[in-house]
């Protein structure tokens, strides 16, 4: 049974890799300008805070919840970045403190889901809001920039020599660490347990409340990482930083396999489905398709990876009844 | 059956990387050929005001035998505009028109669009200085002040009686400036020296209080002759106030606003005339300068002199600013010619 569980993840995976594919070879026909480095490059730099954001929503989700509030509390990060750094407070107290308010804002969610018992989709939509109202109220219209050139150069530049961003690097080394603690860790293992059964978890001794207050702590500060690296990106701190991407980082994960209901999905899948996404959006705005039109593209595919996993798993179970029965009938 | 997995996501990364490696040489580049192949990119798509200033490139590039196209964001956030400016860079455009959402947030992108060759021309609002070669100003002050003096000269009979201005907020920037401009025409010409400023009123851009206000300023000034508006929503909310108190007529209307919100009043009378810049010439400008740039013709520089079809004649200004030219003052006659 689990052997056949991980081959049809296997395979999820291997769609993907066919999927990304033919997003190339699409982009490759729609545009001459699509097969170049530099345009991957570009598309890579661009890609890099949804990416960041997916890698924690994706362990969120597999442990049966969900943060929708990641990209207010991007903007929020960015609009206290730029508030204190126009305190004129330096770069290395700057960060680390809005990396502790994107924790703090994370814990709060996970509070509210673990010891008050909301559900996270309600009290992940009031955060998106409401993180998105405190970056205005932190900032307000305003837009800062002036920032030091090795902070901007991070941002949107390459690591020298090569045509890779240096984003890329944080979110590399980032979803390398994933990979190991969700695929290889005890920690990994709870969150499945988690995710598969609450109840099985809580009686096998896994502090399920706690798990998931980190998880929403992780999702808080990464988001927040995101932020900082937008702005350095965008050399422009702005409260309405990083709005829109919820679209976006939701369908990487669920398209990367990472299953809504909870208790599967992998990070190879997230990293893959982050650059399908990336690819199609990429190929078609080279090819002058306007947003609206991307919008229906990217928001049939958030469907379709739910609808498909939910297809396969249909299959699964009535093969796996099917040999049951069989098996009971040869008994 | 655990690493493999990961071993996937390496795969299709590097399926990516080794694409990016193999098309390194692909991207042809036709520095050579100086055709014309120019996009606008405004703050957003589907907006009125740029289409109209979109169908202004659009005539300039037919009348230059280029091409036109128009891309961007359809929200207009800082971050939005850069994937397109990436992209056109990549598609090596010849220029960029661009309208910033975010002068700095797009600068960088800009700067590396130029260190490719490809010019860069702001229009409506200006990138960062130094990510732009050109950057088309659609008005100065001084004009918009002094149009709107102009006109409510005009409408009132003599030239003569109290007059008032409803602004948008107390601390708007551009009305502050657009006021001070009129209040100084209003002292030094002595054409004017029958008109008196009673009162500046402020509707703060809001539909009613400006509406509170306009009435507030007929009840507390019987003898008031005219009002002047500088701002759409002031002028399209004392407009209706007038019409609903039987002052159409009476009591003279003018300022700044866009034909649609405004066709209705100035057919029926209650606003003669009122001003904005020519939003389709702007586009006109922006494109021909463009042109101009890309054609090596001009070179961005302050002090040159260029002719811009139809439009005429123009100079690069010290802040390397061109200056589209006086506001465009709509009538009865022409407001059915501009839709927006």
């Amino acid at each position: 049974m689990s052997a056949l569980r991980d081959r049809l993840l296997a395979r999820w995976e291997t769609l993907l890799v066919v999927l990304l594919i033919a997003f190339l070879v699409l982009g490759t026909s729609l545009s001459p300008y699509f097969l170049s480095a530099s345009n991957f490059s570009d598309m890579t730099s661009n890609l890099m805070e949804k990416a960041i954001m997916a890698l924690p929503l994706a362990l969120i989700i597999i442990a049966g919840e969900i943060d929708l509030s990641v990209e207010s509390m991007a903007g929020l990060s960015s609009a206290l970045l730029g508030f204190v750094f126009l305190l004129r407070w330096p770069l290395w107290i700057d960060i680390p403190l809005v990396l502790a308010v994107g924790a703090l804002g994370g814990l709060f969610n996970g509070l509210l889901v673990t010891r008050a018992g909301l559900p996270s989709l309600v009290v992940t939509l009031g955060t998106l809001a409401l993180y998105r109202g405190l970056a205005s109220v932190v900032l307000g219209p305003q837009s800062v920039s002036g920032w030091p050139d090795s902070f901007t150069n991070f941002g949107f530049g390459d690591v020298p020599g090569t045509l890779i961003p240096w984003p890329f690097v944080v979110f590399a080394v980032l979803a390398v660490a994933f990979i190991f603690v969700l695929h290889t860790t005890w920690i990994g293992r709870q969150i499945f347990a988690i995710g598969k059964n609450k109840e099985a978890a809580r009686f096998s001794g896994i502090q399920v409340a706690k798990v998931k207050t980190l998880l929403f702590v992780l999702s808080g500060t990464l988001s927040a990482l995101a932020g900082v690296v937008l702005t350095a990106r965008l050399s422009s701190a702005r409260a309405d930083n990083g709005q829109g991407f919820v679209l976006d980082v939701v369908t990487a994960t669920l398209l990367g396999g990472v299953n809504i209901f909870g208790g599967e999905g992998t990070i190879a899948g997230v990293v893959l489905a982050v650059f399908v996404i990336g690819v199609l959006r990429n190929g078609l705005t080279l090819a002058d398709v306007s947003p609206d039109t991307q919008s229906v593209v990217v928001g049939a595919l958030l469907i379709l990876s739910v609808a498909g996993p939910t297809a396969v798993r249909r299959i699964r179970s009535a093969w796996s009844s099917r040999s049951f029965v069989q098996s009971a009938s040869h008994r | 059956m655990r690493l493999p997995k990961g071993a996937f996501a390496l795969a299709g990364v590097a399926v990516l990387a080794l694409s990016a490696c193999g098309g390194g040489g692909s991207s042809s580049a036709s520095p050579g050929t100086a055709t014309l192949n120019i996009a606008f990119l405004p703050k957003a798509v589907n907006n009125p005001y740029f289409d109209v200033a979109a169908t202004g490139g659009q005539e300039a590039a037919t009348a230059l035998s280029g091409q036109f196209k128009q891309v961007g964001p359809s929200d207009a956030t800082g971050a939005a505009q850069i994937p397109f400016i990436q992209t056109l860079t990549q598609q090596n455009v010849s220029a960029i028109v661009v309208s910033a959402d975010d002068p700095n947030a797009i600068a960088p992108a800009l700067k590396q669009a130029m260190s490719k060759g490809i010019k860069v021309v702001g229009y409506d609002s200006s990138p960062a200085t130094d990510a732009r070669n050109v950057f088309i100003n659609q008005a100065d002050s001084k004009g918009i002040g002094e149009v709107q003096v102009q006109m409510v000269c005009d409408e009132i009979p003599g030239c003569a009686g109290d007059i008032a201005i409803l602004s948008a907020t107390s601390t708007a920037t551009n009305q502050n400036a657009w006021i001070d401009f009129m209040k100084a025409a209003l002292a030094s010409n002595s054409k004017y020296s029958g008109l008196k400023l009673v009162k500046v009123a402020y509707g703060n851009d809001d539909p009613q209080v400006s509406t509170t206000e306009a009435q507030g300023l007929l009840q507390a000034y019987p003898n008031l002759k005219g009002i002047i508006s500088p701002t759409t929503v002031g002028i399209s909310a004392a407009a209706q106030v007038l019409e609903q108190t039987g002052k159409a007529g009476k009591v003279a209307l003018t300022g700044l606003g866009t034909p649609n919100l405004m066709r209705k009043y100035v057919k029926d009378g209650t606003c003669k005339e009122f001003a904005l810049w020519n939003v389709k010439d702007l586009g006109y400008l922006a494109y021909y300068t463009a042109a101009l740039l890309v054609q090596g013709k001009i070179k961005g520089t302050a002090g040159e002199k260029f002719t811009a079809g139809r439009l005429g004649d123009y100079t690069i200004d010290t802040s390397t600013t061109v200056l589209l030219g006086p506001p465009f003052v709509f009538k009865a006659d022409n407001i059915d010619q501009l839709n927006f």
